[in-house]
């Protein structure tokens, strides 16, 4: 039961974007180790500017 | 032994869609229970899914599962990230499901609830699904191309025009008719309106809180937002009831149409984050609940369909728009059957997120069946209301007169009874003063769901619940028009880029100003012209958007089958040309009748010729007769659009046929652009967590 709720709750927080930054930690960490990461407003900012740069929603 | 099992599951399971089918369109006379329709909807799409769904995937598309997606051939930890399948989904499914599904299915409810809903069943099954999952794969094999970039690639200069076109114009005609919904809805009546404008302080509460006050915390900003809507719509009754405060927000649709305007294009200019973004998270949550909630109710209750199967409106004289059966129900009806818009989405968005080519069946046929289930849903709200009350609310004063006792006796003359003291007690208890003429789908579904969730949580609360349905269309709505005048703004300023390239700079304010003004000018002219057309604007606005929108899927559906011919599977081309074929008959015959017709309520030209006759004849009524200049130049400019996009459409598709041809008889065609193979090695329990 618990665990099933867990799951629900990693399903939200990555549909929604909340855990959006600890993915790019984690993808930085594998793949740029040699540059510093953004701080989190700075990564929230250009995220959302660019989730919203072309067609996202629908009639 | 087993597979004898899974084998009689299945036929019991086309057995019952079949007698649930069967039930819906044999019955006459008798109410029939919502059950049916569910019943008919699920089994339906099971056997799609099961079947043709998966037959489609591996044997038309041969999608390959060892194949690396470009998500994690890309992969930049941004917006190319190998996804969850069901993550996928549900981003896929929250960008395709908008207000059209919902408003569609409402207003052809008036040729009874037979057509739509086989329309929406059928329509989506072998049309939209099919065309959002073929989309989805052909952008996933070219590095996630948007439709115009595949249309260009594949067909040539004139296809990726001709996407780019269709793109811009059923932006501007959604956002208007959107628009005029929206103002329907909110039209003297202070709960509505105020209800709805506090979802944009609110939204700007969110934006502050994830963007200043705690960084990325989405889903705690997101949780206080939607504790204030609730209490927006609970507020929006309390202003309603104090005497100084209504008038505030008591307003004629007029003027609410300039603020739609003023609000799209601040919305335009501001930053993502203060408004469009947080707004969407607010609408997300709200319609996923809400449609959930849709359903769980009709799912308990089991309401009876008043409305009957077919009504005398098949003849073309219906009261909310004007038209026969055949083509208008199918243009009536393009989200929840068939949108061409979601191949926008299914290409260039969903692809990037896209793990592994096996979750196409699933994301891109999955998510167009459900969003049909929402259309169904939708139309189940429409019918269980009593037919009169139904007409009452969606037919346009223009039609069955301003005042109630004659807007009554003409609907209970057309053998759907209603009374003024009916109509009373039922705004009465949704707390509007008035619920006659609210043209355009939204009231009549927020009364449709108020009555059910009435019946399943207290009628106590029904203003409550009106208000809260209200509320719900149009945060959505909202959502969709400040999304869509932001992409016409950036299309515009691609577009006059090529002209003068500083205008293409998306940072430079003047740019920005002047294209967003534009936009904005654009929809906000047809929104105008809907609200001061005494026969509602829903009438002219809304075919002309099935149109365009129709036009759309037929582009998509041209690339794809301009792909398959030229992949070698011509015997399989029918897969997506079938669909091709009907929607090209009927756009067509829709684009003629409203061109050549000679019926005053269906052709743009001869509506303009009689209002023009009657002007100079000075019978018009001043106030009628103040507007009608405008009327009648508008009525020109519609036909002249329809013909437009009309010719856009044949267009493409002989530009289809021409390359079809050459590649049949060995002439030099455009190379397929899809990307090499490259194996897969993504490790799948780290990313299907």
């Amino acid at each position: 039961m618990f665990s099933k709720f867990k799951i629900f709750w990693r399903m939200l927080r990555r549909l929604s974007g909340d855990d959006a930054y600890e993915r790019y930690l984690r993808h930085h960490a594998a793949h740029h180790q040699d540059e510093t990461p953004l701080s989190k407003a700075a990564f929230f900012k250009q995220w959302q500017d660019e989730k919203w740069n072309g067609i996202k929603r629908c009639c | 032994m087993n597979n004898l099992l899974k084998n009689s599951i299945w036929i019991l399971v086309a057995a019952l869609g079949a007698a649930a089918v069967g039930g819906i369109a044999l019955n006459r006379g008798e109410s029939i229970n919502t059950l049916w329709f569910i019943t008919a909807a699920l089994c339906v799409y099971a056997i799609a899914y099961r079947f043709y769904a998966v037959w489609i995937a591996a044997t038309v598309l041969a999608v390959d599962e060892t194949r690396a997606t470009p998500a994690e051939r890309l992969d930049n930890g941004r917006d190319f990230v190998p996804t969850n399948k069901w993550i996928v989904f549900g981003h896929h499914f929250a960008a395709i499901a908008g207000p059209g599904p919902l408003v569609g299915p409402t207003l052809a409810a008036q040729f009874g609830y037979l057509p739509g809903t086989l329309w929406i069943l059928f329509g989506a099954v072998l049309g939209g699904c099919v065309q959002d999952m073929v989309t989805l794969f052909l952008s996933t094999r070219r590095d996630a191309k948007s439709l115009g970039q595949m249309a260009r690639d594949e067909l040539g200069a004139l296809g990726g025009t001709a996407a780019l076109i269709g793109t811009f114009a059923i932006m501007i005609i959604l956002i208007a008719v959107l628009g005029l919904v929206v103002v329907n809805a909110m039209k003297h009546s202070p709960w509505a309106t105020a209800t709805v404008s506090a979802t944009i302080p609110i939204a700007m509460i969110v934006g502050l809180y994830m963007r200043s006050f705690r960084p990325g915390q989405v889903l705690e900003a997101s949780a206080l937002g939607v504790v204030l809507l609730l209490l927006s719509v609970a507020g929006g009754g309390l202003i309603d009831h104090s005497e100084t405060l209504r008038v505030w927000f008591d307003h004629d649709g007029l003027t609410l149409a300039w603020w739609v305007m003023a609000y799209g294009f601040a919305a335009a200019i501001m930053p993502v984050w203060l408004l469009l973004a947080p707004r969407d998270y607010l609408s997300t949550y709200i319609k996923l609940g809400t449609i959930t909630l849709l359903a769980v109710t009709i799912i308990m209750l089991q309401p009876t369909v008043k409305m009957p199967a077919l009504t005398q409106f098949i003849d073309g004289t219906g009261p909310i728009f004007g038209g026969t059966l055949f083509p208008f129900v199918f243009i009536t009806i393009a989200c929840g059957a068939i949108s061409g818009f979601h191949a926008l989405i299914a290409s260039g968005t969903t692809p990037k997120l896209l793990s592994n080519e096996r979750d196409i069946r699933m994301i891109g046929y999955g998510g167009m069946l459900l969003e049909s289930f929402v259309a169904i849903m939708a139309m189940m709200a429409a019918t269980v209301l009593d037919p009169g009350v139904f007409f009452a609310i969606n037919s346009p004063a223009g039609v069955v007169g301003k005042e109630a006792v004659d807007a009554v006796a003409k609907i209970s003359s057309w053998g759907f009874p209603v009374t003024v003291d009916q109509m009373r007690l039922l705004a009465n208890q949704m707390g509007e003063a008035t619920l006659f003429a609210r043209t355009g789908g939204a009231p009549s579904l927020a009364v449709g769901m108020a009555s059910i969730f009435g019946s399943a949580f207290g009628e106590s609360m029904l203003a409550l619940w009106y208000h809260f349905a209200i509320m719900f269309e149009a945060i959505f709505i909202l959502t969709t028009l400040d999304a869509g005048t932001r992409v016409g703004r950036f299309m515009l300023q691609d577009m006059l880029g090529n002209i003068w390239p500083k205008l293409g700079e998306t940072s430079w304010t003047p740019s920005v100003v002047l294209t967003s003004a534009l936009v904005v000018a654009g929809w906000g002219y047809f929104l105008y012209i809907g609200v001061i057309d005494p026969n509602g604007g829903v009438n002219i606005l809304w075919p002309l958007f099935g149109i365009a929108n129709q036009m759309l899927a037929a582009i998509a559906l041209c690339v794809a089958t301009g792909i398959l011919v030229k992949s070698d599977k011509i015997e399989y081309a029918w897969v997506t040309g079938l669909p091709l074929v009907w929607l090209v008959t009927i756009t067509s015959s829709a684009a003629w009748e409203k061109i050549a017709s000679d019926n005053v309520r269906i052709g743009f030209f001869a509506a303009a010729d009689d209002l023009a006759e009657k002007l100079a004849a000075g019978v018009l009524p001043p106030e009628k007769a103040a507007v009608a200049p405008q009327l009648i130049f508008n009525q020109h400019l519609d036909g002249w659009l329809t013909l437009f996009f009309v010719t856009l459409l044949w267009l493409i598709v002989f530009d289809m046929l021409r390359v079809c041809s050459r590649y049949l008889a060995g002439k030099p065609v455009l190379p397929l652009a899809e990307s090499p193979h490259i194996p897969s090695c993504l490790v799948e329990d780290w990313v299907r967590d």
